[in-house]
């Protein structure tokens, strides 16, 4: 770096998180900024393929009765191979979900394609959603390792749940790979479409959506999905002025 | 049908479709197994690739894997066959085929007739006969040269995409990202935004932004805003300076519909941008971009395997006479692609099949994060395409594609291919980066800050 007199593009690099201005070594990357993105891939790997912390997680989430299942995929590699296994329970899974008395909302927690998102984020959020919940009937919060969204699906209709609330690490990315996604499904059961959940994404702490804005939203969507009987894209996410906090806006059949 | 068997080591090996011999014939890779078509072992696939070698070409013009009547796609295939074209090849196996094509026979010229004569289905039947080093050797005598405001394709030439994205479309972000790529002579095949927010008001405000830049500085280009088909019929109809269409296209009628576009639109879309005659050394206005996979995400592969959907995708960009054809070989994640080795060998592939068709190929050579691979394995695929002869790739600052989450190419690979490969930008735009002071009249970047900062000027 002792070369370089002046970057012309200090100012560029202002209006972009692009990768810009970064010098060159003959045609190559210069030894600092290959080191760099080294560093952002490996944190991403990382992400994806770390186990999820259960114990810790479940600790977090006192005093919430937690239950832990499995996915039917054995592991990452055929979690990452075969979407379809990572949307259902593991065989026999089910059975410590049923006979248990009906509620109006359960959290699930899927450890999805980043398990630093759940590590960090997901008990912060349930405690932050379950507290703008009052009134309600909260079931046990399920953490599904090897899961997929429609997991959701299958262990909100064992529980016995009217919606279920699923939070999910986002496919993690360079800057970054600790994003949490959440995903609201009234009446769920297997075979339910993407298309009849709504979904929260960006919730993170390098400029993503805060623990307080996610609830928000999610205590919202959930009150209104309960009093409408939907979720998906007939029910629009509203949240964003407390005055329509409960006004729905509902268009569309 | 029994035609369709042979023993192998005593063992004898039964199919019972064309398609499941093309399917267990295929390569190994994750999206065959998720689709549940993929040779039970090593020694199946072997025993299908032996069966698909003895087959003549001409199977493929009789047993049509997806019905004539169930499938656009199909019919264009069927209906643009060109027989004379095919009548040098006609009395071969797909084995024999191989043979010729590595031949000296088949010289650029005779592979360049040959094309209008072959059905996706059989590029991809030879192709899976073909190890990687066949695939290079035969794509590299192919030379498809299309043109706009460039002319690409010509020997000893490699073009390049700059990729300037960014997740809130900051016209300012996305100019500081194009001109750094200029600055690393990128973007000779195009200047391709594609937006976060898909509507019809950013892309023309991209757009406007993108040709102020072009004339501003009089680069010999072409930009693009990749957004649907039925956004960029509406943008020529309301005047903004639209140079391509692009569109992301697969190879059925049901996957296509997954895109929301048919035949009819492309058609229209082509005849649309045809007559604003932007270009101005050549009329190819069309941009597509294809992946193996699509039709299986799409839930319409017809029990197809996934490179066979790929080359007939291949068929739908060759009716409209494209600029650049590009397969995102890597984009659509592990479930189809698993790790380096097959988005390697898909890449590779892809180009091959691409261009055996007639078509200006092209490749994003990335990945996701949750695919098996990283830089290195991107190093290597980009490497061989350069030596295979792809007609352009993709470029974005420092490989990391800020606003759809994967890694490509960075603007320094670009460099890297073209000085240790010997690789040249195309002519026009060549001699505009020499009049820049941007290389030098061997091609190689320049240490040039006035040129630089003539450059940055733009963003002012």
């Amino acid at each position: 770096m002792s070369d370089v007199v002046k970057d012309p593009w200090a100012k560029l690099r202002e209006s972009t998180p692009a990768r810009i201005g970064l010098g060159r070594s003959g045609a190559g990357l210069p030894t600092g900024a290959n080191l760099d993105f080294q560093f952002a891939h490996a944190r991403a790997r990382d992400a994806v393929h770390s186990a999820l912390d259960v114990a810790a997680l479940e600790a977090e989430l006192a005093p919430f009765e937690v239950i832990r299942v499995t996915s039917a995929a054995l592991d990452r590699a055929s979690y990452l191979r075969r979407p379809d296994l990572g949307r259902k329970l593991g065989a026999g899974e089910a059975e410590q979900l049923n006979a248990r008395p009906p509620c109006d909302v359960a959290f699930v927690i899927a450890d999805g394609l980043s398990s630093a998102a759940v590590q960090a984020h997901a008990a912060a959020v349930v405690h932050a959603a379950s507290e703008k919940l009052g009134g309600l009937i909260l079931g046990p919060v399920t953490i599904a390792t090897q899961a997929r969204v429609a997991i959701g699906d299958e262990v909100g209709a064992a529980l016995g749940a009217r919606l279920v609330v699923l939070l999910v690490g986002e496919r993690p990315g360079l800057t970054v790979a600790d994003s949490l996604g959440a995903y609201l499904t009234y009446g769920p059961k297997p075979g339910t479409k993407d298309s009849q959940r709504n979904c929260l994404s960006n919730i993170h702490g390098k400029g993503g959506m805060s623990y307080d804005q996610a609830a928000a939203k999610i205590a919202w969507l959930t009150r209104a999905a309960l009093e409408r009987g939907l979720t998906g894209t007939g029910l629009k996410e509203e949240s964003g002025s407390l005055e329509t906090e409960n006004a729905p806006l509902i268009d569309g059949a | 049908m029994s035609a369709y068997s042979c023993t192998l080591g005593g063992e004898n090996f039964r199919f019972k479709t064309l398609a499941e011999v093309m399917a267990k014939a295929t390569p190994a890779r994750s999206g065959d197994a998720l689709a549940g078509l993929i040779a039970e072992s090593d020694v199946e696939r072997v025993a299908a690739q032996m069966v698909l070698a003895d087959l003549p070409l001409k199977a493929f013009l009789a047993e049509l894997l997806i019905p004539y009547e169930d499938d656009e796609v199909t019919r264009l295939i069927v209906d643009s066959h060109d027989a004379a074209a095919f009548a040098p090849v006609s009395h071969m196996t797909v084995g024999q085929f191989r043979d010729w094509l590595l031949s000296d026979a088949a010289t650029p010229a005779a592979l360049k007739a040959l094309a209008p004569g072959l059905m996706p289905e059989m590029a991809a039947a030879v192709s899976k006969l073909m190890r990687n080093r066949d695939l290079i050797a035969v794509a590299r005598k192919i030379t498809v040269v299309t043109a706009f405001r460039t002319t690409l394709g010509l020997e000893g030439r490699i073009g390049s995409r700059l990729q300037p994205n960014h997740p809130a479309d900051d016209l300012k972000g996305i100019v500081a990202s194009t001109l750094d790529g200029l600055s690393y002579a990128v973007g000779d095949a195009v200047i391709g935004i594609n937006p976060a927010t898909d509507n019809i008001p950013t892309a023309m405000t991209l757009l406007s932004m993108l040709d102020d830049l072009r004339t501003r500085y009089d680069i010999p280009t072409q930009s693009c805003v990749l957004t649907h088909v039925s956004n960029s019929i509406e943008i020529i109809e309301r005047g903004a300076p639209l140079d391509l269409v692009f569109q992301s296209v697969a190879g059925t009628e049901a996957a296509n519909e997954g895109f929301g576009v048919t035949l009819a639109m492309l058609k229209e879309a082509h005849e649309a941008a045809l007559s604003l005659n932007r270009g101005t050394v050549g009329q190819n206005v069309m941009y597509f971009e294809t992946g193996q996979g699509s039709a299986l995400s799409a839930d319409a592969h017809h029990g197809i395997d996934q490179q066979t959907l790929e080359a007939r995708a291949y068929a739908v960009c060759r009716a409209y006479d494209p600029l650049i054809v590009n397969t995102v070989v890597g984009f659509i994640g592990p479930e189809y692609l698993y790790d380096g080795k097959e988005i390697i060998r898909a890449g590779l592939e892809d180009v091959f099949c691409g261009k055996l068709l007639g078509l200006p190929m092209g490749c994003d050579v990335c990945y996701t994060n949750h695919a098996e691979a990283d830089q290195n394995d991107m190093d290597v695929l980009m490497t061989l395409l350069a030596n295979a002869r792809a007609q352009f790739l993709i470029g974005v600052p420092g490989a990391d594609d800020i606003m759809l989450n994967y890694q490509s190419l960075s603007f320094h690979d670009i460099a890297y291919l073209r000085n240790s490969l010997g690789l040249k930008a195309a002519p026009e735009f060549e001699a505009w980066l020499e009049a820049m002071g941007l290389i030098s009249d061997l091609g190689q970047l320049m240490e040039n800050t006035l040129a630089t900062a003539r450059l940055l000027e733009a963003a002012q």
